[in-house]
């Protein structure tokens, strides 16, 4: 679990803080990225190259059951042979502090391109995905998760 | 399919006479005349395997009242369906005659005086001579009884015990396998001790440790059961770890998994299995989505939101059952295969009338052993009531009512906050408020009622949360549960919006004046998930103002204006 260390959270923060019953998601306002600053970010890598759907599997919860852990699957769909395999997926949040979340490079020895991690998200926002193809081609997925404050539940 | 109508012909001939009678104890008397344990039994048999099932039983092992919901709101695909339905509707659409035995149970409208003529219902006792009598007409060879979960959490009984009261009746009763919700609020070393130790199998598909992604429980059984096999997988409820406080429980992981669903029904079958059920604890509205989704379900057993439908509800291949809550019904399903495939389901949901059924003595003699620790504490009279106290509905209930008053008057403050828990049972005007009706209603391992101050922004932003997790129109957003209840403050809602502009019209219901943003406000609230949380259990709160006013009197709540239902 990557992720876990990160000192005092924003979340124990509020936890000890005055409100016991729910916490609040945002806390103090702080700047967060949004969807045009992950697009900024696949620009800087690929310009202004088409981003086809399809090919990803990117597994994620609807709901976090804790932000400071989200867990992420993805997979994607290839052959992974010299002559057509996945070279790099990078996953992106549309709403923390900064977009960028993780960069995996593959081979074809790697035999399939999957990966799994775990990711702290600040607020509810989209994850977005983006695979680069050894013939230079590009494919996104994408899909929202929900940090909620919880609680409640009958 | 007879059996069903052939209660509701009985019992509505029942009412009929009671009608006429006028109610109390003549009427009452005419109705039971009709209303006999045989009418609830009688069934047309078919196949080899009958599955019975009972859910969110909280703890309930006495009989009691439970007043379904006059406010149970459906939204996106849900919407208008049942159990979406309340009153009129639910009877019209399920062909239940008004006043009649079944519209009592199923039905809020006219509770009061139809509790009179059909008095309470449930008891494990009177359970336990529904499911001995099935076993007697079908054999034990034939018969799976599976719990839905929540049985575990809601009396003053199980939470002393730790839940040992519920495990030792739900063994007695033979249960084959169950699956959880509120049972890990007891915490991940109590729940696996029971699970690794009990008769029956603790079945939960998606649970992980948070380490390795294991699982926790074995997620499917196989059964044998009248030459046929039939598979039980178990889901608990997905949102644990949000609704309910993960510290307790702070290895595992949840989720829907539907993925790994699939996987469970394909090994099932390829190992030979002719009916595969899911042993659900997502909720309704999640098991209808999720048998769009996930091919080669038979039945789903859903639980969660008690919700009691007299039919089935069909989604392609898959039936959906909803066996209500408290011990009020027992489902039967017979189910016949022929070629390895389900080829015909009978249904019925039998209710649980505790003056029509015979008590089992063996069952009566044990819930009195469990229960006799308690027993001076439980029938102890804090005060009385004048109105009918109750909790379903999906914006308010009397019941919560009194416990904000409560909250406000022992905690000195301007708000009040309580949460939409969908357990506890009813009583009705003139009754007693003993120990035993404060706790049904407050019994959690996490009762603190903590004191503090909140903006009017956290406040609605409270407000929004725990609306979208209800109101979501993809049912996969949803946790189940209603809007937390609110003392001292009305707001406006429209059901219809997205997150963040459901709720309006904040008002400080003491002064008229609206709730401002930025004005910090004193919050009493109890429930809270996070660990640490300090101040007294709320069942002394609700205790010490009961005490105080003795009698108690509920005003009608009109403080929550709802739209775009």
């Amino acid at each position: 679990m990557p992720l876990r260390s990160n000192g005092l959270t924003r979340r124990s923060t509020i936890t000890a803080g005055a409100m016991a019953a729910f916490a609040s998601l945002l806390g103090a306002r702080m700047a967060f990225a949004d969807e045009k600053a992950v697009m900024a970010e696949i620009r800087k890598l690929y310009g202004d190259k088409a981003l086809a759907e399809g090919r990803i599997r990117l597994d994620i919860p609807e709901i976090a059951e804790n932000g400071l852990v989200v867990p992420v699957n993805i997979e994607v769909e290839s052959p992974m042979t010299e002559a057509d395999h996945v070279k790099a997926v990078h996953i992106f949040a549309d709403g923390n502090p900064q977009p960028g979340i993780v960069s995996y490079s593959f081979t074809p020895a790697c035999g399939k391109a999957s990966a799994a991690t775990r990711m702290r998200l600040a607020q509810t926002q989209n994850i977005v995905c983006v695979a680069e193809m050894s013939n230079g081609s590009l494919h996104m997925a994408k899909a929202n998760v929900k940090v909620t404050i919880g609680g409640c539940g009958g | 399919m007879v059996s069903r109508r052939e209660f509701l012909q009985a019992t509505s001939a029942a009412a009929a006479i009671s009608v006429a009678a006028g109610l109390g104890p003549l009427g009452r008397a005419a109705a039971q005349q009709r209303l006999s344990q045989a009418d609830i039994l009688r069934f047309e048999p078919t196949g080899t395997v009958t599955i019975l099932h009972v859910t969110d039983i909280h703890a309930q092992l006495m009989p009691l009242h439970f007043r379904e919901p006059s406010i149970n709101l459906g939204v996106g695909a849900a919407k208008g369906q049942p159990p979406h339905l309340v009153d009129a509707e639910f009877r019209a659409h399920f062909k239940v005659a008004a006043g009649s035995a079944d519209a009592f149970a199923l039905t809020s409208d006219d509770f009061v005086s139809l509790a009179k003529t059909y008095g309470k219902m449930g008891g494990m006792d009177r359970v336990a001579t529904l499911v001995k009598a099935v076993r007697a007409e079908r054999g034990d060879d034939k018969v799976l009884l599976l719990d839905g979960g929540d049985t575990w959490q809601g009396s003053w009984s199980s939470l002393q015990s730790k839940a040992q009261d519920m495990v030792d009746v739900m063994s007695a009763l033979k249960t084959d396998a169950m699956v959880g919700h509120w049972e890990f609020t007891l915490g991940a070393d109590r729940v696996k001790e029971i699970a690794d130790s009990a008769s029956f199998a603790f079945l939960a598909q998606n649970i992980r440790d948070t380490e390795w992604n294991e699982p926790v429980f074995a997620p499917r059984k196989v059964f044998e059961k009248g030459g046929v096999k039939v598979a039980v997988i178990g889901q608990a409820l997905p949102r644990t770890a949000i609704a309910n406080p993960r510290w307790m429980f702070p290895a595992w992981e949840f989720g829907i998994r539907e993925e790994e669903i699939q996987k469970q029904v394909d090994e099932a079958r390829a190992e030979g299995a002719a009916v595969v059920v899911l042993l659900s604890h997502d909720g309704f509205d999640v098991d209808r989505k999720l048998a769009t989704r996930v091919k080669g379900l038979d039945v789903i057993l859903t639980a969660h939101t008690h919700d009691a439908m007299p039919g089935l509800v069909r989604v392609g291949e898959t039936v959906l059952v909803g066996s209500g809550s408290h011990g009020k019904f027992v489902s039967r399903l017979d189910i016949a295969t022929s070629g390895g495939k389900v080829s015909d389901i009978r249904f019925k949901l039998m209710p649980v009338f505790s003056d029509a059924i015979a008590p089992d003595a063996e069952m009566a003699a044990l819930i009195a052993k469990v229960r006799a620790p308690y027993a001076a504490d439980l029938s102890r009279e804090i005060g009385r009531t004048e109105s009918l106290l109750y909790r379903r509905g999906n914006f308010n209930g009397s019941f919560d009512d009194l416990i904000c008053d409560a909250m406000l008057s022992q905690r000195d403050a301007e708000i009040a906050l309580s949460p939409g828990f969908r357990w506890g049972g009813t009583l009705l005007p003139g009754d007693a408020i003993t120990w035993e009706a404060i706790t049904n209603a407050t019994a959690i391992t996490y009762p603190n009622c903590y004191r503090n101050e909140m903006t009017g922004a956290q406040l609605k932003e409270i407000l929004e949360d725990v609306a979208d997790n209800i109101f979501h129109p993809d049912p996969y957003f949803q946790g189940g549960g209603d809007m937390v209840r609110i003392g001292g403050m009305g707001y406006a809602i429209d059901i219809g919006k997205p997150m963040g502009s459901r709720i309006s019209g904040l008002t400080h219901l003491k002064s008229g004046q609206p709730i401002e943003a930025a004005k910090k406000y004193v919050v009493a609230g109890w429930a809270s998930v996070n660990e640490g949380t300090q101040g007294p259990p709320i069942w002394d709160v609700v205790r010490n103002h009961v005490a105080a006013t003795k009698t108690v009197t509920i005003k009608p709540n009109d403080a929550v204006k709802v739209t775009g239902a």
